[in-house]
């Protein structure tokens, strides 16, 4: 079983783009934009590495940014599920 | 959204089993007698036949609604089954929960103390998140299934064991005894678990109680659904589905007479296992395990699961491949002379296909010589529907002159297809949108649909026997559609990459080489026929020798066609080799330069007008001047490449292929020098002084070494021959222009086959050390390993052409091998992905508007209208603005 510190160094991977949970506002914030409810959002389990390691739960929402060979720098958002 | 009040919107759609209630319910009769016509032909009541099932034969009242057989929709009977069958379609479900439940208590398996704690997170996941919901139900299902005691009664639980298909047997778990279960224990052990256990498993009490599972009361389909086949000796025979029926009332009657009497266990239980037979076989003739019913024939009979299932069932078969009317379908050929937007329609077809046109004051007069004309005259017409809506056919119209005179406005004609109509086309496979594509109709003799060159890659078509269809579009709507959406021109880009999918292929590529090229001087003769050819009407420009002769230039007719402020700059399909260009500085022409709409510079081919290629002159014509200019461009020019080759001759010959002795010579010593490195190699390797390459044993590097030795060779050979060809010589001009084959195809016609490959490596698969026993076993050798050294030319001795089978024979396998394949992966990717779309705020949505991607392709690009993948393209925007490539 990885600990909190192992889950933890993953995030310094290069290959792992950046996470982070967004707020309560800024996720309202999302939905509005997309005109959709969370669960209308792509997935994400609770029990992804990831998810894990910056301590999200369900029912939050992640903002993740990485970089797209085509599109430059991408956002996108994912909904946290139980799993 | 404000709605009206009758309107009713569909917010879901549950499915669960019938009840035996249910079944009652919806039932009009009891079915009880195995007899279904008496001596007089009359349908027994009680029968399968009954005529409360529904109205079948014309002019029948039904007893049930009154309707005739026109409306009656049918009724449902049941039969009261004496004892209780299994469903094989459960089984599983059967399964899974007799274990999952207490063989004595009937209570899930679940701890008493949690139960309440599943039930609530699972109706919470239920409405959040179904997916989950149906997930977690599963795993407590798993979960009680290993409990091996009850934790509600403490009864130990026995193992509980399915024999295929519908035999359920308990092992007890002290002593290993099987006992039987029949359908009325498991039944009663079904009916006596909680509703709110059920939950807990994943299965809705309401709709769904696992004992409706275990039939008792069986629903007999209506006759309209079963129509018997009148045979013309007057002999009736009836469906497969009356037959089974037909099998479970007998069976059933027998059985319920047997128990009545107190007949034996022994006689009950065979008769109760042949009704089980005959209902499993009823649902599903396909059951593993059972034999399937026979027809008298021997024939397997077609029941309720065969009726539904495969390519031929209602779902692929007749729902999502539906059969049409106003359709054709022929053999297609070529014709050069159509437009590429249309389509050669024959005669007898346009004569059978019709369009709905309603009658106006303007087109009175028009229609009515279309009907005086009649179905067999083209054009004519084959329906006329007046005003009330009644539909006359002119086929058995004594007078057509009266029907034309009382034509008035507000009827419809339904007249031939004419010229201008538009009409869908289509080629299977179905691949992509541009496999069916809108075309204008234009009649003509024959009895081959026709079509233009041009549009052979989209369709990936050709002539060798192809057949395409061809649909009418019957609304006024569908025709705006086929003609805004659907119509060639607007399918000259394809989606996939933004390129030109319709362009120059072939002679045409031949034609405008040849039109181009810097030897080619034009009579005035020439000019004006080449421009007819064209359809060109204007003035002759200026030619470009006045003394002795006037005398014109491909490169002017050329530019005669071209928009007055086009530049354009690129390299031609022949810069390559010793002809190669880079700028505008070339000797060989092979640069093309065009500036305010004049052709200067370097030859046309496939690069800057083939189908299928990018950034080309061609390309950026049809995004800068439209698809309509686009049409218009090719339409005119290629027919006047023909025309160039019809002047000029263009064929290719046995001499194109042949080379003098000296290249014979010097293509032997490229390859004999060749040999000699192969025969240096096998002995390093012999010697076991060859150098290792990462990754590779010994035999690989020595392989890979030989076979880079033996391509270079083959290459060097080519090169040779290509050295002697005549630069005019036809197959050699259709190579480096692109038009057809390649100088690989030009290298094994005239010098060298080259290495024969298997799996990419050389052949040596056969007999012990060596493919053939022409060779010495153990010879490394080229020769001994598929090295062919003649050319199509010379002709292949006879190792060499067992050789060259061997090759050929595995790309006939792996064509064969790819498109099932790949078929069959498209089909799977095709009804993943069909419902997804592109949200107006730019996200790729699924169809209850989840979301997929946050923006198309992660950068919002759209590929057809995009150049090579960028929104923009700078360098060309500087082209034409500057007039010149930086």
């Amino acid at each position: 079983m990885p600990t909190k510190k192992d889950l933890s160094k993953i995030l310094e991977h290069e290959l792992v783009p950046k996470h982070e949970v967004v707020s309560l506002e800024e996720g309202i914030e999302v939905l509005r934009k997309y005109g959709v409810r969370p669960e209308q959002l792509p997935w994400i389990k609770a029990s992804d590495p990831v998810v894990r390691a910056i301590g999200a739960r369900p029912g939050d929402i992640i903002k993740i940014v990485r970089k797209s060979p085509t599109g430059g720098e991408i956002v996108v958002y994912r909904y946290v599920v139980p799993g | 959204m404000s709605m009206s009040s009758g309107e009713k919107f569909i917010k879901a759609i549950k499915f669960g089993i019938l009840s035996p209630d249910e079944i009652r319910r919806m039932s009009v009769v009891n079915i009880v007698s195995p007899e279904t016509y008496d001596e007089d032909g009359t349908p027994i009541s009680g029968s399968v036949m009954d005529p409360r099932l529904g109205a079948i034969e014309p002019g029948q009242t039904c007893p049930v609604c009154g309707n005739t057989m026109r409306a009656c929709p049918g009724h449902f009977g049941h039969i009261e089954l004496a004892l209780p069958v299994i469903n094989v379609l459960f089984v599983r479900h059967i399964y899974d929960i007799l274990r999952a439940i207490c063989a004595k208590c009937s209570r899930v398996k679940l701890p008493p103390n949690e139960m309440e704690r599943y039930r609530t997170y699972l109706r919470k996941l239920r409405e959040r998140y179904p997916l989950l919901a149906t997930r977690f139900a599963e795993y407590l299902k798993r979960k009680a299934i290993k409990m091996s005691v009850c934790p509600h009664c403490g009864a130990k639980q026995p193992k509980i064991k399915l024999e295929k298909p519908t035999t359920f047997y308990e092992v007890s778990e002290d002593r290993k005894e099987m006992t039987r279960l029949n359908p009325i224990t498991i039944r009663s052990r079904l009916e006596r678990i909680p509703d709110e256990d059920l939950e807990l498993i994943g299965y809705d009490p309401k709709d769904a109680r696992p004992e409706w599972m275990v039939l008792t009361v069986l629903p007999v389909p209506p006759t309209t659904m079963r129509p018997s086949i009148l045979v013309e000796t007057g002999v009736r025979s009836e469906d497969d589905l009356t037959h089974k029926l037909v099998d479970i009332v007998r069976t059933n009657e027998r059985l319920r007479e047997h128990i009545a009497a107190g007949a034996p266990q022994i006689i009950i239980e065979d008769l109760w296992e042949l009704l089980q037979y005959h209902v499993t076989t009823y649902l599903d003739n396909e059951v593993p395990g059972v034999p399937p019913a026979k027809h008298r024939s021997g024939r397997p009979l077609k029941t309720l699961a065969q009726r539904l299932k495969g390519k031929e069932g209602r779902f692929r078969g007749n729902l999502s491949g539906k059969r049409v009317d106003f359709s054709a379908r022929t053999v297609i050929s070529p014709d050069p002379y159509l437009s590429i937007n249309e389509v050669g329609v024959p005669i007898d077809v346009a004569k059978v296909l019709t369009v709905p046109e309603r009658v106006t004051p303007w087109n009175i007069d028009e229609l009515r010589k279309y009907v005086l004309n009649g179905p067999n005259k083209w054009p004519g017409a084959n329906y006329v529907i007046t005003a009330d809506g009644r539909r006359l056919d002119l086929r058995y119209v004594k007078d057509r002159k009266s029907i034309a005179e009382s034509l008035a406005p507000g009827w419809i004609v339904e007249r031939h297809l004419k010229d201008g109509d538009i009409v869908l086309f289509n080629r299977q496979p179905s691949l992509h949108r541009m496999s069916m594509m809108g075309h204008i109709v234009k009649v003509l003799p024959g009895k081959t649909f026709r079509l233009h060159l041009a549009v052979c890659p989209p369709y990936n078509a050709d002539f060798d026997g192809d057949e395409m269809n061809l649909h009418v579009p019957q609304t006024e709507e569908a025709r705006a559609e086929a003609r805004v959406l659907l119509l060639v021109q607007n399918h000259i880009l394809t989606p996939r990459y933004g390129g030109m999918i319709i362009g120059a292929i072939q002679d045409y590529i031949s034609g405008a080489y040849i039109l181009t090229s810097k030897s080619v001087l034009l009579t005035k003769e020439d000019v004006v026929d080449l421009l007819a050819a064209a359809g060109y009407v204007g003035e002759i420009p200026e030619p470009a020798i006045l003394s002795p002769k006037k005398l014109w230039t491909g490169k002017q007719i050329i530019s005669l066609f071209l928009p007055e402020d086009f530049n354009y700059h690129g390299r031609a399909n022949i810069s390559a080799g010793h002809l190669r260009c880079d700028d505008i500085e070339c000797f060989w022409d092979s640069y093309v330069v065009v500036r305010k709409g004049k052709l200067l510079l370097g030859v046309l081919d496939k690069k800057s007008i083939g189908a299928e290629q990018q950034e080309n002159l061609l390309h950026w014509l049809t995004k800068e001047y439209g698809v309509e200019y686009a049409k218009e461009f090719m339409d005119r020019l290629f027919r006047m490449f023909i025309r160039v080759l019809e002047k000029r001759g263009f064929t290719m010959r046995l001499d194109d292929v042949s080379i003098p002795d000296e290249a014979k010579k010097e293509i032997n010593e490229i390859l004999m020098e060749a040999f000699k490195r192969v025969q240096e190699l096998v002995k390093m390797y012999l010697n076991g002084e060859l150098e290792l390459i990462p990754g590779r044993t010994l035999e690989e590097t020595l392989e890979i070494k030989i076979l880079e030795v033996l391509a270079e060779a083959r290459d060097r050979a080519g090169e040779a021959a290509a050295k002697y060809l005549d630069p005019f010589n036809y197959a050699f001009v259709m190579a480096r222009t692109g038009a057809r084959g390649n100088i690989l195809n030009l290298t094994q016609m005239a010098a060298s086959l080259g290495q024969m490959t298997v799996r990419g490596e050389r052949i040596w698969r056969g007999y012990m050390g060596r493919p053939l026993p022409h060779y010495e076993r153990d010879d490394l050798g080229p020769l001994a390993r598929g090295f062919v050294v003649n050319s199509f030319f010379s002709g292949l001795s006879p190792t060499e052409m067992f050789f060259h089978a061997a090759g050929g024979r595995e790309g006939l396998v792996d064509t064969a091998v790819r498109t099932s394949q790949s078929g069959y992966m498209q089909r799977r990717l095709i009804n993943a992905l069909q419902d997804l779309y592109v949200e107006y705020d730019g996200t790729v949505r699924a169809a209850d508007g989840s979301i997929v991607q946050f923006v198309y392709g992660e950068d919002g690009i759209d590929l057809m209208r995009a150049a090579h993948g960028k929104a923009v393209n700078i360098e060309r925007i500087v082209e034409r603005v500057v007039g010149w490539k930086m």
